[in-house]
């Protein structure tokens, strides 16, 4: 079933007229005769849920979008796809610029904001020059700019590059970086629903949630929540990457199994050079890896489907996150303490450094792991790790204290004997992997500590 | 006028007026229960919420809705509801989460308390002493910035640095133009003025009264004195400057002024001055003025701090750390250890006189 990327590959489909012709912006028409209440009620009906990660059900927060009188409204599409694995927003964006476009202007016109913002990370540098030519294309065809279709709504949006900073992807950094400040998250309440860009009722939303409400308002929420399966309606994109013979972004069903999704030729078509998988990390580099026993089946034994409440069953014990669906896979040869030692290091230099738990405990983080990985390590170390991710988890002003501990904790939790034979085999650990045949095959779940 | 909201912190229940936070909530009960602050900094508009040393379990969100909150929440930033029950010395996870927070903020701190002018007035220090730990775990040099100069008044060092972001806070609000702030990102983010300039607005000054730690201070004191030996008295004079109260405190040592500074109160904060406005002082005040002939002097100072500050000051005033005999009290019991026994060695006093048991310095007439 494809949603989003049903018309991905007609040629042309980048441009204005292609996109018309193959119905594009039917949607918007629809949406401009119905009133914003309606659209909000629609999207609350499908069950969006945000695609960024933290996957929030889109029409509950479009609800609490704060409504004074007087005050002008944002909505803000997070388009600082930072997260390492995560490469689905840029596929959308580069190939279906119109759809996101269309996205962006019932959003626009259901919450009521007519000066609407993408904020893009600076590394997509050619990104913003297609968006922007979509955003030209668009007002020429009069579906944006001042009176559109003669409904009596202004809409205008804007591009505006960021400077490279992950940070720049939690919604209060982003605000305070469009604002042409640092990009350090606020603290919240208040949420930006309430005081947000320029201390405005705002909106934030990813590049997917954007582009889903077009389809969503064109087959209607109720039809859209048919599609998937339980709380987890729609279709979601995947950028899959890692040890896979067809690496890519895949539009999934959520009944999909993450074996077939792996294995399967219609996807990934398994690991390549006849290797055994290891373990995985389904939502992005911050969500807990898991080894490949617990990833391809839930503790009850019935395969794990991809989707929020299959991939998070068990909690952190069995369990991960959907996340924002960067499907990083790991084979036999990869080592997990270098990979550890590498998203650590990740999170040290992207840490704002606003408050002391992550700006201090990253970096230490990272200093241990390194010892570990280049045969310095005590087995002091592991528990050391473990003390310092627990005291940063939960104890910090953004979600970026989590990202960082969860990975490190997972990592311990489900890999500890490969942490201690890197720590009794400093020698043999700079030269070989762990074999890791013991995790390779599915086994018999041990109840985690 | 809408009604008070009763909060229970720790099994103490106050009524505090909406929009009141946690911190100021449980300042009002006062003592313990307050929890300790590096950011915070109540004086400054938009200060908190960094340093998380003020972390609270919040066990009933309010009267309405009484779920407890799912994480610790920086008690500075969060305003009370109705109802609201908060745990801070009585939760189980606050004082581990605190003692973490100590151990990250000192995990880089050089702990040159030793030649550290802040030593003896250092908030820093007061945290390790209550939540931190004896040792370190750490094993990796410290984190190290090159020296910087920002200006004729001010020494930087940032190797000392919290980055509770007060003096920004403070330039931003009391000067027209900011001129330094926070550059850089992570671990590695510092206190600088980006293009080489001198801080020398004539409010700037107050940015030493803020820094909780010794990243920011007084050049015209630096390593001229210890804190602890100089005595502070409160003084005035009628200064020029419309902005400055006026009202400051003199840190002497004998008959010559070592220092002048804001006057604080109980929290380490600079006190409302008797215009009814934030004591802040001007650059003129704090760093020409020191000699007594400037100034009026009002009498003694009584600080209540829990730091080596307080101690030995005015013994026998009240309200400073306590009477004489409180204090030989608190040495009896610990029995210090002699490195030397004196009377081993020297034949003039006997060893039944104990010199640290005289009050004040030793007579004549106590060897008799």
């Amino acid at each position: 079933m494809k949603l989003l990327l049903e018309k991905a590959h007609i040629e042309g489909i980048r441009y204005y007229d292609t996109y018309r012709k193959n119905g594009g912006y039917s949607s918007v028409e629809k949406a401009l005769k119905m009133s914003p209440d309606e659209i909000v009620e629609e999207v609350k009906k499908s069950g969006l849920r945000g695609r960024g990660g933290a996957g929030f059900p889109t029409g509950m927060k479009w609800s609490f979008l704060a409504k004074p009188e007087g005050v002008p409204r944002h909505l803000v599409c997070n388009a600082d796809e930072s997260e390492p694995g995560t490469f689905k927003d840029r596929y959308l964006m580069e190939f279906l610029p119109h759809l996101f476009i269309e996205g962006m202007i019932i959003s626009s016109y259901a919450l009521g904001s007519n000066t609407s913002y993408i904020y893009i990370r600076g590394e997509y540098a050619w990104i913003p020059d297609i968006l922007e030519q979509a955003i030209a294309e668009a007002k020429e065809a009069g579906w944006l700019g001042k009176n559109i279709k003669g409904t009596g709504f202004d809409c205008e949006i804007y591009v505006q590059r960021g400077g490279g900073a992950y940070i720049c992807g939690e919604e209060t950094a982003l605000i305070e970086s469009l604002e042409g400040k640092r990009g350090n998250p606020r603290i919240k309440p208040p949420f930006p629903a309430v005081q947000g860009l320029w201390m405005r009722p705002t909106v934030v939303n990813n590049v997917e949630t954007i582009a889903a409400v077009g389809p969503i308002i064109t087959m209607g929420g109720d039809e859209y929540a048919k599609l998937g399966a339980g709380r987890s309606t729609g279709t979601k994109l995947i950028s899959a990457c890692g040890n896979l013979n067809k690496p890519g972004v895949y539009e999934i069903d959520f009944n999909l199994s993450v074996e077939e999704f792996i294995y399967s030729d219609e996807y990934c078509g398994g690991i390549p050079n006849g290797k055994k998988l290891k373990a995985c990390i389904p939502g992005g580099s911050s969500v807990p890896i898991l080894p490949a026993n617990l990833l391809l089946h839930e503790s009850n034994g019935n395969k794990r489907l991809m989707n929020y409440e299959s991939l998070s069953e068990g909690g952190f014990q069995t369990g991960t996150m959907l996340g924002s669906g960067g499907f990083i896979v790991l084979d036999e040869d990869q080592c997990v303490v270098r990979h550890t030692m590498s998203l650590a290091h990740f999170y040290n230099h992207e840490s704002c450094g606003q408050c002391s738990p992550c700006r201090e405990g990253t970096g230490w983080m990272y200093k241990i792991l390194k010892n570990i990985e280049y045969g310095k390590g005590k087995m002091e170390d592991i528990d050391l790790l473990w003390d310092i991710q627990r005291r940063i988890e939960g104890n910090t002003i953004c979600p970026l204290g989590d990202a960082a501990a969860w990975p490190v904790a997972a990592a311990i939790r489900h890999f500890r004997d490969e942490f201690e034979w890197h720590v009794l085999h400093p020698e043999e650990a700079q030269t070989r992997n762990y074999g890791l045949a013991h995790y390779a095959e599915p086994r018999t779940i041990v109840a985690a500590q | 006028m809408s009604e008070n909201f009763k909060v229970t912190i720790d099994n103490i229940t106050v009524e505090v007026a909406p929009g009141t936070t946690i911190l100021e909530a449980a300042r009002k009960v006062g003592g313990a229960v307050a929890p300790p602050t590096m950011c915070y900094y109540s004086k400054l508009e938009g200060s908190g919420g960094k340093c998380r040393t003020c972390l609270v379990e919040v066990s009933k969100g309010s009267e309405k809705d009484p779920r407890p909150m799912p994480k610790l929440v920086a008690s500075c930033r969060t305003t009370v509801m109705d109802g609201m029950e908060v745990k801070n010395i009585t939760s189980e996870k606050v004082p581990d989460a605190r003692a973490g927070v100590t151990e990250f903020l000192l995990l880089n701190h050089p702990l040159d308390c030793p030649v550290c002018d802040q030593a003896g007035e250092c908030d820093l220090q007061d945290l390790g002493y209550e939540h931190g730990k004896e040792g370190t775990r750490t094993e990796f040099p410290r984190r190290t910035f090159a020296p910087e100069d920002i200006g004729p008044y001010i020494q930087l060092h940032m190797n000392r640095c919290i980055l509770c972001y007060r003096c920004v806070y403070t330039a931003e609000q009391l000067t027209e133009r900011r001129e330094h702030g926070v550059l850089d990102r992570g671990d590695h983010s510092r206190i600088s003025t980006c293009i080489k300039n001198s801080l020398d607005n004539e409010f700037i000054g107050n940015v030493i009264d803020v820094c909780p730690v010794g990243a920011l201070t007084d050049k015209t004191f630096r390593f001229k004195n210890r804190v602890w030996f100089t005595k502070p008295l409160d003084a005035h004079r009628n200064c020029s400057n419309p902005n400055c109260c006026g009202e400051v405190r003199l840190w002497m040592r004998g008959d010559e002024v070592y220092r002048v500074t804001a006057r604080k109160d109980e929290w380490g904060e600079v006190a409302t001055a008797s215009n009814g406005k934030t004591g802040w002082i001007c650059n003129e005040c704090r760093f020409d003025k020191k000699d007594t002939k400037d100034w009026v002097i009002e009498g003694p100072t009584n600080i209540n701090r829990h730091s080596v500050i307080s101690q030995g000051h005015y013994a026998g005033t009240e309200g400073t750390a306590g009477k004489a005999e409180k204090l030989i009290d608190k040495v009896i019991g610990q029995e210090p250890k002699y490195t030397l026994d004196i009377h081993s060695v020297s034949e003039v006093n006997k060893p039944s006189v104990h010199l640290d048991r005289i009050p004040g310095p030793a007579h004549s007439n106590d060897f008799k």
